[in-house]
């Protein structure tokens, strides 16, 4: 089911739109930024750097 | 372990150095990765083995350039490496979605989110990287550019492609998930921006 639209949105109503969806995806994004590094990534890394400090 | 080809020899002052950049650029690469892959454990799973591919490579790295762009660059070649091996294991199904919009569990996140999720799943994969490296990670076409291996006019032409699909796909009410009327997912958006840029 599709609602048909009055009129197609003007130059400057899909600008706002885009800027809209912009604000959305890099907030999207930084969500998972802002969400804490799984201990995984911290211990996989260190293990790597300990054995090549074991190498040395 | 495959024996890697150092340009720097043992140093433990640059690696540290090294070690530190790339650790505050893991929540980065995890939402690269999550973009890419959709389901959030394949994503970590992506992310983590980009994170050791650089730290194996960190001899080739030149301190002081992007290293941002070049982890995103490792990622995205490692994502495209695996999928050639397994195409059908890394495509945003159905499955994989509802995984990602169960995984959302801010009670703040508009419902606005699994449509744009979902929306930006439906645009080629191309398209999709081109938009989340300009659009929400930051680079520049130059450097998007460089991240993909392709020229800039072609980074600046699938953005826009990406931009008009997306809005069309949130308008229409044209994403994977029936129940919505058409353009509500849009308004949403449009609500949520205004809210935003009010509380500023």
């Amino acid at each position: 089911m599709r609602r048909s639209r009055s009129k197609s949105p003007s130059l400057d109503e899909a600008r706002l739109r885009q800027q809209a969806i912009g604000v959305r995806l890099r907030q999207m994004f930084d969500e998972v930024v802002s969400e804490p590094v799984p201990d995984e990534f911290l211990q996989i890394l260190k293990r790597a750097d300990d054995k090549r400090a074991g190498e040395g | 372990m495959p024996a890697v080809a150092r340009t720097h020899d043992e140093d433990p002052v640059r690696d540290n150095a090294f070690k530190r950049e790339l650790v505050a650029l893991i929540p980065h690469l995890r939402a690269f990765a999550r973009t890419l892959c959709g389901d959030p454990t394949a994503a970590d799973d992506l992310a983590q083995d980009a994170m050791m591919k650089a730290w194996d490579a960190r001899g080739s790295f030149e301190m002081g350039t992007n290293m941002k762009a070049w982890t995103f660059m490792i990622l995205r070649n490692q994502f495209y490496s695996e999928k050639r091996r397994s195409w059908r294991q890394t495509q945003l199904d159905q499955e994989a979605a509802e995984r990602t919009l169960v995984a959302v569990d801010d009670p703040e996140a508009p419902v606005a989110l699994d449509e744009l999720r979902q929306g930006l799943g439906m645009l080629p994969i191309e398209q999709r990287e081109a938009l989340i490296l300009v659009g929400a990670g930051g680079f520049a076409y130059e450097e998007a550019a460089a991240i993909c291996d392709c020229a800039v006019g072609t980074v600046k032409s699938r953005v826009s492609r990406a931009r008009r699909a997306l809005q069309g796909i949130l308008e229409s009410g044209n994403y994977r998930r029936d129940g919505s009327a058409a353009g509500e997912a849009m308004a949403a958006i449009l609500a949520q921006a205004e809210r935003l840029s009010q509380a500023k």
